[in-house]
């Protein structure tokens, strides 16, 4: 594990400079002492009933074994493009958006089909759009970094390393235009906090006081370049602190933990109006891309350590059973069930039609898609099937 | 109808569109207590109060991107970029967010947004000042542009950019803020985008120009007709997409010879496609070659002496023209 992570748990009040503690080299018994830390007691975990923390384990593996169909289709080039797997961050995903409140809302960069399912887009419309159907949520128009589901608060999909956090200011600022009770979580990669346009949305977060949340999914690794040779001054959250933003680092490999980290930012958000900059933690088991060979700079031994001591799956089956929530015969048919749904998907996929040329010149331009309400004259269109 | 200038027919547009929708909002730099930096929302912030009219920090891929997030959850932001030239620094939230969400999204969402600003040289401020980007911009489906030349356009085309579901980028000129036309008081007063005015009626050449070129192309056409007795008609695009093509093809027809006048850049500038297009649809109809002038392919220059030869001038225009007849 070494050299992979800082792998302190501290807490940034807004304002507060660094402690040392806070700027130290990782330390391996940190990791211990916090993985001590029991999340399942605190008030928003405490209070989940047997039937939602068994979910929290349903949509984990859904996410995984999803994924690893569409990794299939991808090796059978049904899938074309890039595939950015997700696998072994699940937890990070599915313990945010299972805080959420109604009028939260989510956006995240290209790594984006756990976050799709977490909030509840069907795997037939993921896996179609994968196959660049006409079935697909984006109609095959979009693929797998650009899915999007507005109707259940979900803004994509965004394939621009840190394109999206000015997106999600946006939208926190719209909800507190409209004086919703309502916040925006925007995911980013730890790659993502050295993109520029990063910082100007983190002032003017700060300055408007918006709700928005950035969450720095950190596996590690900026496509193939390790934390340590893209980022000065760890943890890479403390840059909040420049504007008076409130931060923390914490573990992505417990779901108890990521909901507990996500509800005292949201509880910021609702309370106070006020941003968050939270880095968790995690792990990526496959490459950037599928199509990324992931030897030239990380060993199979650590993905293999990560696996055995960390994943968030095994962790939290283990976790549930201990509770007495889960026993290992509603486990094996849970992921048989989601075995069975992911090949559905791949099924419905493969039975979708292709989109005909002419759907080229659709979702366009509002005016061209809904003829009754053009205003507009003239050619729109320089060249068309 | 008041006689009234460009810069106060933008500010009733944008008065009126944010009286009339209480989603509409203007941001960007120094709109607010500064007044605009060009005095275009002058009053406005009195008005209509700090969560209608909003001083950004200079941070335009920020509040560029803000403002697209915020549209596509239905508001309907105006940005002002103090010069369009300052767009470069937010080019991923114009032409990657605001153009292709809806496409990326498979129309599940729409981005009504205006960007808005000058994008002219001519006032001695160097390359980094004097960027036309219409052609850009316009190269990006899924993004109108619009460069109104007269006070009457710039408002009527202004509100209808706000009332758009789709981003329009709105080219104007710091040129032509001071320039006084007629224009409406309606409310309702809407100018579609994407139709031409043919400005000066003529018979024997085809001016096709936008934005300030359209005034240096009325005035080549009075010294065309009082010096050298031919009739120039000048069509004013108006809007570059959507494109009229109907009025400038109706115009060739009509005179057979054609002079493209723009202050963009040449290469793949507007007028390159205006020309493919006259001799793709129009061929049989053409005298003489298309002829054109556009900026001199050089950055902007600083120097007044410069920049003046470098902008299509009067004397530029004509002699083109006089090799047209």
């Amino acid at each position: 594990m070494e050299g992979l992570h800082h792998d302190t748990i501290v807490d940034g009040e807004e304002g507060d400079p660094p402690t040392k503690e806070q700027v130290a080299p990782v330390a391996e018994d940190k990791i211990d002492e916090a993985r001590d830390e029991d999340f399942s007691n605190k008030p928003i975990n405490r209070d989940l009933t047997p039937d939602e923390r068994v979910n929290l384990y349903e949509q984990m593996v859904r996410i995984r074994r999803f994924e690893e169909r569409s990794l299939r289709a991808y090796q059978q080039g049904h899938i074309g493009g890039f595939l950015h797997l997700y696998i072994g961050q699940e937890a990070v995903a599915v313990g945010s958006v299972s805080a959420l409140a109604e009028d939260d809302h989510v956006i995240t960069a290209y790594r984006d089909h756990g976050h799709a399912l977490a909030v509840g887009m069907n795997m037939d419309e993921c896996m179609a759009e994968l196959y660049g159907k006409k079935t697909g949520c984006s109609k095959g128009k979009g693929g797998s970094m650009h899915f999007f589901a507005p109707d259940k608060n979900f803004w994509g999909g965004h394939g621009i390393v840190g394109g999206q956090t000015p997106l999600g200011l946006g939208i926190a600022y719209a909800l507190k235009f409209n004086k919703k009770t309502g916040a925006c979580l925007c995911f980013m990669g730890d790659g993502a906090t050295n993109q520029g346009p990063f910082y100007e949305s983190l002032n003017l977060a700060s300055l408007w006081n918006l709700p928005v949340i950035y969450v720095i999914e950190n596996n590690g690794y900026s496509m193939g370049t390790a934390e340590a040779r893209h980022s000065a001054g760890e943890p890479l959250a403390r840059r909040g602190t420049a504007f008076d933003v409130a931060w923390s680092v914490s573990h992505g490999h417990d779901v108890y933990e990521v909901r507990h980290t996500i509800n005292e930012a949201l509880e910021r958000a609702h309370k106070e109006s006020r941003p968050s900059v939270l880095e968790i933690i995690t792990y990526r088991y496959r490459g950037h891309s599928v199509a990324d060979p992931d030897q030239t700079y990380r060993s199979k031994e650590e993905i293999e350590e990560y696996k055995n001591r960390k994943d968030p799956i095994n962790l939290f089956k283990d976790k549930l059973i201990s509770e007495g929530h889960l026993n290992v015969e509603t486990a094996i048919e849970i992921d048989q069930r989601a075995k069975e749904e992911a090949a559905g998907s791949a099924d419905f996929a493969q039975a979708s039609p292709l989109p005909e040329p002419e759907e080229l010149m659709d979702d366009i331009y509002w005016e061209t898609d809904n003829p009754a309400d053009k205003t507009s004259e003239g050619t729109m269109f320089f060249e068309t099937p | 109808m008041a006689i009234i200038t460009y810069r106060d027919a933008l500010n009733q547009a944008l008065s009126e569109e944010i009286e009339r929708d209480d989603q509409v909002v203007l941001m960007g730099e120094e709109v607010a207590q500064f007044k605009g930096s060009y005095k275009v929302s002058e009053g406005m912030l009195e008005k209509f109060g700090s969560d209608r009219i909003i001083d950004t920090p200079i941070s335009e891929a920020a509040f560029s991107g803000l403002a697209v997030g915020a549209a596509m959850m239905g508001m309907r932001p105006v940005v002002e970029f103090m010069f369009w030239s300052f767009c470069y620094v937010a080019f991923d939230q114009i032409f990657n967010n605001a153009a292709n969400v809806r496409y990326m999204s498979g129309g599940l969402i729409n981005v009504p947004i205006v960007f808005r600003g000058p994008a002219n040289g001519g006032t001695n401020v160097g390359a980094t000042h004097s960027h036309t980007p219409e052609n850009f911009a316009a190269n990006t489906p899924g993004v109108k542009v619009i460069c109104p030349a007269t006070p009457a356009d710039a408002k009527g085309m202004l509100k209808s950019a706000i009332r758009d579901n789709d981003p329009v980028c709105v080219m104007e000129n710091t040129i032509l803020y001071n320039l006084q036309g007629e224009v409406p008081e309606d409310d309702e007063f809407l100018v579609p985008l994407g139709k031409a005015n043919v400005i000066r009626e003529g018979t024997d050449l085809s001016i096709i120009a936008h934005g300030k070129s359209v005034h240096t192309s009325l005035q080549v056409a009075q010294t065309l007709e009082e010096a050298h007795k031919v009739s120039a008609e000048v069509v004013d695009l108006r809007s570059i997409r959507p494109l009229d093509t109907e009025t400038i093809l109706a115009s060739v027809r009509k005179t057979n010879r054609v002079l493209l006048v723009e202050e963009n850049k040449p290469f793949c500038g507007v007028d390159a496609q205006i020309a493919f297009l006259i001799q793709d649809q129009a061929f049989d109809y053409l005298d003489a070659p298309i002829k054109r002038v556009s900026a001199i392919d050089a950055p902007q220059a600083y120097s007044k002496a410069l920049e003046n030869v470098q902008i299509p001038n009067h004397d530029r225009v004509l002699r083109k023209a006089m090799e047209l007849i």
